[in-house]
């Protein structure tokens, strides 16, 4: 299993925070160098297009496609916004970037900017990253001093202005609409689409969200252009990304590797396997909103987006969970589901009535006073809420709950007691 | 209500944005950290500060569970309860934290230095469990570990 060293190159190094030496390390050169060139900015969306670049927020929307979709002949401002609101179960790894290599991230920002035609970005951090927010902070304000952002750039005549702005513990603000309506001071709601944010967006304005690990990619993709990066890892779903692994495996962590390799490797080798020698019970992939992975799927699958698919799951935001034995499904479903329903923003009824719903079944077959059909029900449940709602968070939490479920019902039906069974009932 | 020094901080976030309410959550945040929750005296002046009505604010400050609208302790203790967590120690660490501190979730103790509350996923699952003190996260937290750290908190 081989780690790759792309967006993590510099997070060990001394003092990887401060300015002097990303600018030492070659960092900014590539920004100066394009406003400097005055590069066309459609070409520098072709760039990013061609590049095969996915967004790492969860979606894994192509991140060119999307910049493309800006209205060029807009009279309004655009935005560039940069999600790390980082709350999706299981990830963490756009804390280690804004924590560890910031400007990595500003630059990007403004390669992103400059290329979609924004004058003012937003970088929307949860207020829970303390450390990542100071951080990201200090390196705004450092970058300011240095005549990286502002007025008139070194004399290019490109203007930028990047703000940070926080959330305040709530998931769905991680949501892009969400996102937006959070930092326009209402309501964090996510809103209907279309419109898309990408006509229109903050601030009724074309905007573009992107996670922090997309941006950061950038200015490796525009240094070192589209065919290096098309060429990393998998040919359908290039690049080098950061998978975070927790749970039961002996070294969990961050690791960046770059796709297309077997998840069995990376879980044998550089995670040092399961914890205390124990078996496999279970992976949850792609963040807490994807669907479960058993020992012989996670033997075959590779971390790439047709080779996850063709097990029947999703990369999301590349969150690994790892499950031993010892492992309770039904009370790992239900702590997943008491999340969903904690985070639901309540604005759809199939969502915020359904969720709680949801985890009082759980309750009740965690308890020992389920009935087999409880099991139906469940799967009737999530059948209704599943693409009846505005935002993705309700489908995020069928997901797991529906796999989970029908691979482990086993498990589920230990729970029921004998006389809930479906042969006694109906006897 | 606040010093001169903040103000011009809270000046400063606002003029970040097109218009005053956009600065809600930073600056609701930035007073909460001086106040300690946001009462309706608060609330009412930065609804004034961002040139809002005061239930504008209000509708923010109850959608959020880092912004405060009742009291809380002079210390919040947040232990994350999400699945990594949960499978890695985090039950014990919560049971732990109820039992020393005798409140359970939500509680504030009879002395009202802690606030016992439960977080979720708090991006920092590869070292749980995790906890965050006044937002400070501290983690690979076992129960000796949590006794240290809210010894040290004064
Ligand atoms: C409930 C929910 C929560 C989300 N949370 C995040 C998040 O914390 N960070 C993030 O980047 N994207 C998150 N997303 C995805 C965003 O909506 C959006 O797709 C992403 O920010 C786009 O950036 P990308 O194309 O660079 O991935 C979330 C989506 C949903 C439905
Ligand atoms: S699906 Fe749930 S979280 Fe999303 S908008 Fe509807 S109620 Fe809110």
């Amino acid at each position: 299993m081989k780690l790759s060293n792309v967006i993590s190159a510099r997070f060990d190094k001394e003092g990887s925070t401060k300015l002097k030496g990303y600018r030492e390390d070659g960092g900014y050169e590539t920004f100066l160098k394009v406003l400097k060139e005055k590069r066309d900015p459609a070409q520098l969306i072709d760039e990013v297009k061609t590049s095969g670049l996915r967004g790492r927020g969860g979606a894994g929307f192509s991140t060119g496609m999307k910049w493309s979709f800006v209205p060029k002949d807009s009279p309004k401002p655009k935005y560039l916004c940069v999600n790390g609101d980082e709350s999706e179960p299981g990830t963490f790894k756009d804390r280690q970037i804004l924590e560890k290599d910031p400007h990595q991230l500003l630059e990007g920002v403004g390669l992103a900017s400059y290329a979609i035609g924004a004058h003012t970005a937003y970088i929307y951090l949860r207020c829970e990253f303390k450390q990542g927010i100071a951080t990201v902070q200090k390196a705004i304000r450092k970058a300011y001093e240095a005549g990286l952002f502002g007025k008139d750039i070194q004399g290019s005549g490109y203007d930028l202005d990047v703000h940070l702005t926080m959330g305040a513990g709530a998931y769905i603000c991680g949501e892009e609409t969400s996102l937006l309506n959070s930092i326009e001071g209402v309501r964090p709601y996510p809103r209907n689409k279309p419109p898309f944010p990408a006509v229109e967006g903050l601030f009724a304005c074309p905007t573009i969200v992107n996670n922090v690990e997309t941006i950061s990619n950038i200015p490796h993709i525009i240094k070192n252009g589209a065919d290096w990066h098309a060429k990393l890892g998998h040919a359908e779903d290039p690049g080098s990304r950061l998978w975070c692994v927790s749970g039961h495996v002996e070294k969990p962590g961050v690791y960046e590797a770059e796709t297309g390799f077997k998840l069995q490797d990376l879980i044998d080798g550089p995670c040092g396997g399961i914890r205390g020698g124990k078996k496999l019970k279970a992976i949850i992939p792609g963040g807490s909103s994807s669907k479960v992975l058993l020992p012989d799927e996670v033997a075959q699958v590779t971390m790439d987006t047709p080779g996850i698919r063709a097990m029947g799951s999703s990369l999301g935001s590349a969150g690994i969970i790892v499950l031993d034995e010892t492992t309770c499904m039904v009370d790992a479903v239900l702590n997943l589901m008491k999340f969903y329903a904690h985070e639901s923003c309540g604005q759809c009824t199939p969502c915020r009535e359904g969720t709680p719903w949801i985890v009082q079944i759980l309750e009740r077959i965690e308890r020992g006073e389920g009935r087999e059909v409880d099991l139906e029900l469940i799967e009737d449940l999530a059948s209704n809420i599943e693409g009846r709602t505005v935002c993705a968070l309700a489908d995020g939490a069928c997901w797991p709950l529906v796999s989970i479920v029908k691979k482990f019902r086993h498990e589920f039906l230990a729970k029921i007691p004998a006389a809930a069974r479906k042969e006694a009932v109906t006897a | 209500m606040f010093s001169a020094d903040l103000v011009t901080e809270l000046e400063e976030i606002r003029g970040r944005f097109p218009y005053p309410k956009a600065a809600m959550v930073p600056v609701l945040r930035r007073v909460q950290e001086e106040k300690g929750w946001l009462d309706g005296e608060t609330q009412a002046w930065v609804a004034e500060f961002l040139s809002v009505e005061s239930i504008e604010v209000h509708e923010v400050v109850s959608f959020y569970p880092m912004l405060y609208g009742q009291p809380v302790g002079k210390h919040v203790v947040h232990v994350c309860r999400t699945l990594s967590c949960d499978v890695c120690g985090g039950k014990e660490l919560w049971k732990h934290l109820e039992k020393k501190l005798g409140v359970g979730r939500n509680g504030t103790t009879a002395d009202g230095r802690f606030t016992l509350r439960a977080a979720e996923c708090l991006a920092s699952c590869g070292t749980a469990p995790v906890m965050l003190i006044d937002n400070e996260r501290h983690e690979n937290v076992g129960p000796a570990d949590a006794d240290k750290l809210l010894e040290a908190t004064s």
